[in-house]
């Protein structure tokens, strides 16, 4: 089987870093700016960056609609950071008007771990990331993180923070074909995020190939 | 440059424990990463703030003065009042980056200490050390510095920067001089890229940066820290033409407040760095922005007058 087009929401951040971890897991990847961009791909990540400046160029480029639409129809979408925030359907400490995509029933806390000073790295425990006991733990770079507040009763926890002040925080979580976390596993080598979303990708192909067949 | 963004030699190692760890290399360039395909705009007040934020900003530039102003003015320019630092990050929510003079490390610490995102180790203020950079290694908080050609890129990150920009000839809004540093950068690292290995000692030596670095350089075709542009921009299609030739974001300084229409012209800036790639965006995004700022040609500021040439 070939490997899913996925595309990586290109209006601003590290959209080469996230290129290259899910080239590294297979799939094909396009930069996703404009309509027909988004219409072809059968995956979306929505990278780290200013959540702020992504909301801005949603909204002038008018993005916003067409992309709640696909989630609407069913897309997969991965985000890490802001894309985690633009995910949520409810978030805390926004700009004046800051909207989202939404489509993840969560409530997500903008810059809660404070200031670039306190951006830190730190080892997690995520079974369902590949990184369960015995795995080697999933090494998370947090940077002016976000973290979830509070997430509805769909919604699957991958990752808490371990230890200091912020343990327990959840920090990776996934709904259906929505995943999202706080961390950047882009920055590094390790790609099992990344592979955990190729592998969403796949099933969610797979389960419409089904779908269309049962309905001839 | 290359898809390759991770780096051989200077790839911080992993941690050991299992313990939140703040202030390492990774967590500081890729602080930078974050701010990639964005726009940086220089702010003297809150209220200015505000207009970047809104306009879309991926993080401020707080400073006393913008260097137009600097330029017009003279005097010794030093880091930003500690109130007026506050009062930025009290409003906005992305960002604040302020600036301290090259070599002044007390100004480092107390910008550190007022929770600053990102220091900009600057020569649009008055050097304080005409010897030593600041030593950033020392920091939590991380530090974009200017070069204007690549071993002065590999000198400032051997010191610690977390994020390297073009210097330009600031509060110009003449981009010749930006254009000039990121060409030569970037053909700079070319060279390196097809040099043989044994050849790179005599580069290292040449560009008076450390072997090791100046290798994993020519291994991997880029820097290992992420690189923007600074210096004269003053324009959308100035910012798209800088990201066409190799910038990962702009720095934009009085290029937009000392313009007609700042709202936007802020706006339209970040909206051809996004789109630097297609030219029926940057013409409609070109159109009603008003006056630009008036502008000084570089030649026609006297060499001793000349910002980039602060820093070595």
């Amino acid at each position: 089987m070939s490997g899913p087009l996925i595309g990586v929401l290109a209006l601003q951040g590290d959209v080469r870093e996230h290129t290259h971890a899910l080239r590294a897991s297979g799939a094909e990847v396009v930069p996703v700016r404009r309509l027909s961009e988004l219409a072809a791909v059968e995956g979306l990540v929505i990278p780290g960056g200013e959540s702020t400046t992504m909301d801005r160029l949603l909204k002038v480029f008018e993005l916003y609609e067409p992309l709640r639409a696909r989630i609407a129809d069913g897309l997969p979408v991965y985000g890490s950071c802001a894309g985690m925030i633009l995910l949520a359907d409810r978030i805390l400490d926004g700009a004046g008007g800051q909207a989202t995509v939404g489509g993840l029933d969560m409530t997500v806390r903008r810059n809660a771990f404070g200031r670039q000073v306190d951006s830190f790295e730190e080892d997690l425990d995520a079974p369902l990331l590949g990184a369960g006991e015995g795995d080697a733990p999933l090494h998370a770079i947090f940077i002016r993180a976000p973290w979830v507040e509070e997430v509805g009763p769909g919604v699957e926890v991958l990752a808490t923070v371990r230890s200091g002040p912020a343990a327990g925080r959840i920090v990776a979580v996934r709904q259906g074909v929505l995943m999202a976390t706080a961390f950047h596993p882009e920055i590094g080598s390790d790609h099992r995020v990344h592979r955990a979303f190729v592998d969403l990708v796949l099933a969610n192909r797979r389960r419409e190939e089904s779908a269309a067949a049962a309905d001839l | 440059m290359s898809e390759q963004s991770q780096s051989a030699q200077s790839e911080p190692t992993e941690p050991t424990g299992a313990a939140p760890e703040v202030g390492t290399a990774r967590v500081k360039r890729g602080m930078a990463e974050m701010l990639k395909g964005g726009v940086i705009m220089d702010v003297v007040t809150a209220d200015q703030a505000k207009i970047a934020e809104d306009a879309g900003a991926v993080a401020v530039m707080a400073l006393e003065r913008v260097p137009a102003d600097i330029r017009a003015q003279g005097g010794v320019s030093r880091m930003s009042d500690p109130d007026m630092i506050d009062s930025i990050i009290e409003t906005v929510s992305i960002p604040v980056m302020a600036k301290a003079r090259i070599g002044h490390f007390v100004e480092a610490q107390v910008l550190q200490s007022l929770g600053v995102d990102y220091i900009d180790e600057s020569e649009v203020l008055t050097p304080a050390d005409y010897s030593h950079h600041i030593d950033k290694w020392q920091f939590t908080v991380p530090f974009v510095c200017g070069a204007t050609n690549l071993g002065e890129a590999l000198r400032r990150i051997t010191e610690g920067a977390a994020m390297i920009r073009s210097k330009g000839e600031a509060g110009t809004g003449d981009v010749s001089n930006a254009t000039t540093h990121m060409r030569t950068i970037r053909d700079e690292i070319r060279r390196l890229t097809s040099l043989p290995e044994d050849e790179l000692y005599l580069a290292a030596k040449e560009l008076q940066a450390p072997y090791e670095l100046v290798k994993e350089v020519a291994t991997n075709g880029k820097l290992p820290v992420v690189v923007f542009t600074a210096g004269g921009i003053a324009t959308p299609a100035d910012a798209a033409m800088m990201m066409q030739l190799g910038a990962e974001g702009v720095f934009v300084g009085s290029g937009i407040f000392k313009s007609g229409n700042p709202e936007q012209r802020a706006a339209a800036i970040v909206k051809a760095t996004t789109f630097y790639d297609d030219p029926d965006v940057i013409a409609k995004v070109s159109r009603g922005l008003g006056e630009a700022m008036v502008g000084i040609n570089v030649d026609d500021i006297p060499v001793p007058h000349r910002l980039a040439e602060r820093g070595w």
